[in-house]
């Protein structure tokens, strides 16, 4: 039973992905792709409940790669995402050019 | 793969794992519009910092100071790395974070392999699925970034090596369905799959060319989301299933956005190289390339009603947006109206161009992108072009036999003047001569684009 409530979130997630990002004007498809490579950062999550419950050497070294690498997509994501959109403002004076 | 219990503390990580969800969806949502994106990512943001500090109350977690050590290394790299990149090797950047997402997907699906308990079919079959998609997402985004990055040079390709990336695939997939079933779950065959599968990420990125590889790196986006949501499945994480799924959607809608927008199909991108289908361009161009000095460049800009600014990658490498910045502020005291108008591939990928402009200061209220501009032209007084040429080029609506043919292009051989600012006669990317540049109302500003920003602001100074 719980195998097909999965099914049924998996497919509501990827509509509301598909909705999410439907509208979006071209001036922010670089840092949209930017943000939605930082959401997907939160397999960091899974990294650390991997590695938590890692007993042998290899899947202990294995583990740590993975939260590293999972920790640089998380943190590298935001940090670039957050400083191209930190950029976008609108005209301080609206209406400037019309003088 | 064990999941999370019944508990305290389980239902405490499972209603922070639900408010981060909430948080990711809302943060998507403001990411997708101007006004509201910088919020975004905040909002983002703190769903994943509740998330993580949540993980950290797992039932039954050991290794805590391995855990703190690789968070703290992995985001000591990246945060410094993010934090000095310029904005014109983002792409690259991007890719690179990326990779190591799909990376983490892929030692999460490593470790539950060799430690090799029994789960039943769905859960190793998904584990596995979620495997070696992240592993070619890894590899295949190293290389993009090494090829963005000018580490790696040219495409290689070879005869008979789509047959080979096959085989590779068939080689992963055969082994990989042996795991499943049990047949041969042994160390050595897990070690044999992931290494097919970051072969595969290899061989199926190098052959594609600088150009496409926005489309690649998107591609890969979407991928790591996918290889996300399924590793999310195999843990029993249903966090990880919604970002994963919901970053793995919209990423292929942005992938196939992006293709369309450079007159691309995604089998194209990935199965042949530029111009491969179109042949020698054979369109001819008639009338002659007329030179213009910047003095006769200001007047015209100084008494224009409205200019139109067409960017593209080659101002960007100029470094060439402040000045021009400057040169349209000059305008704009001046009572001229100035628009600056964004081919989707003007940048190295959609909406590159909107951050470059956006970092030397101009207002996102100016640009338009295609759809909105193109009607425009015919009322401007001058489009200014710089540094960009295929873009512009008058063929991709006429000439059939051209490989530019059906790619939308901004009407800049509409507007009253056209002002081309290049740096020498060349061809574009293409290789394709642009008709643009002979029309009988374009005039050639040949220089350095940042050199020749300067010099027009100074002519327009001077005509007081």
């Amino acid at each position: 039973m719980m195998g097909i409530i999965w099914l049924y979130i998996f497919m509501l997630a990827a509509f509301t992905g598909y909705e999410v990002i439907s509208r979006v004007p071209v001036i922010l498809h670089t840092p949209l792709m930017s943000g939605s490579n930082f959401v997907h950062g939160v397999v960091l999550v899974g990294a650390m409940a991997a590695l938590g419950a890692a007993q042998t050497p290899l899947e202990k070294a294995i583990g740590f790669a993975g939260v590293l690498l999972a920790a640089g997509n998380a943190v590298g994501g935001y940090v670039v995402t957050e400083r191209m959109l930190e950029m976008f403002k609108a005209s301080r004076r609206p209406g400037r050019e019309a003088r | 793969m064990g999941g999370l219990a019944d508990g305290t503390a389980a239902e405490l990580i499972q209603a922070s794992y639900f408010v981060t969800a909430f948080l990711f969806i809302v943060g998507l949502k403001r990411m997708s519009s101007p006004v509201t994106a910088r919020s975004g990512i905040v909002w983002a943001g703190a769903g994943m910092l509740l998330a993580i500090l949540a993980t950290f109350r797992y039932p039954g977690m050991t290794n805590y100071p391995l855990i703190l050590g690789a968070i703290a290394i992995g985001a000591a790299i990246a945060w410094v790395s993010g934090k000095r990149v310029a904005m014109t090797d983002m792409p690259q950047m991007i890719a690179l974070f990326n990779g190591m997402g799909g990376g983490a997907a892929a030692a999460i699906a490593a470790v539950e392999l060799y430690r090799g308990e029994s789960h039943g079919y769905a859960v190793t079959a998904l584990a596995v699925v979620g495997g070696i998609i992240g592993a070619i997402s890894f590899s295949g985004s190293l290389i993009a970034f090494a090829k963005l990055q000018g580490l790696i040079h040219g495409s290689l390709r070879f005869p008979g090596q789509q047959l080979l990336n096959v085989l590779v695939l068939a080689a992963a997939v055969g082994i990989g369905a042996a795991v499943v079933l049990g047949t041969d779950a042994s160390a050595a065959a897990v070690t044999a799959f992931f290494l097919l599968a970051l072969v595969l990420g290899v061989t199926m990125t190098l052959p594609i060319g600088g150009a496409d590889m926005p489309v690649v790196i998107s591609l890969y986006n979407a991928l790591t989301g996918l290889a996300v949501g399924f590793e999310g499945f195999a843990l029993d994480n249903p966090l990880m299933i919604i970002a994963g799924m919901v970053v793995g959607a919209a990423g292929t809608l942005l992938t196939q956005l992006m293709a369309k927008a450079m007159n691309r199909s995604l089998g194209n991108v990935l199965f042949s190289g530029f111009g491969d289908t179109g042949g020698a361009p054979t369109g001819e161009v008639t009338g002659s390339l007329k030179p213009i000095e910047a003095s006769d460049v200001g007047v015209m800009l100084a008494f224009a009603q409205k200019v139109i600014v067409v960017p593209g990658y080659g101002m960007a490498v100029a470094q060439a947006q402040h000045k021009i910045w400057e040169l349209c502020q000059v305008l704009i005291d001046r009572g001229v109206m100035v628009r600056f108008a964004i081919h989707p591939v003007a940048g190295r990928m959609p909406g590159h161009m909107n951050v470059l402009l956006a970092e030397a200061g101009v207002p996102y209220d100016l640009i338009a992108d295609l759809d909105e501009i193109n009607a425009e032209f015919e009322t401007a007084d001058v489009a200014l072009i710089i540094g960009a040429n295929d873009v512009v080029n008058p063929v991709a609506r006429t000439d059939k036999s051209s490989p530019i043919y059906g790619m939308p292009i901004l009407n800049a051989d509409k507007a009253k003047n056209v002002i081309v600012i290049k740096r020498g006669r060349g061809a574009g990317f293409s290789g394709i001569e642009n008709a643009l540049f002979y029309l009988d109302q374009t005039r050639m500003l040949y220089g350095d684009a940042q050199k020749a920003a300067a010099e027009l602001i100074q002519a327009v100074k001077a005509v007081g």
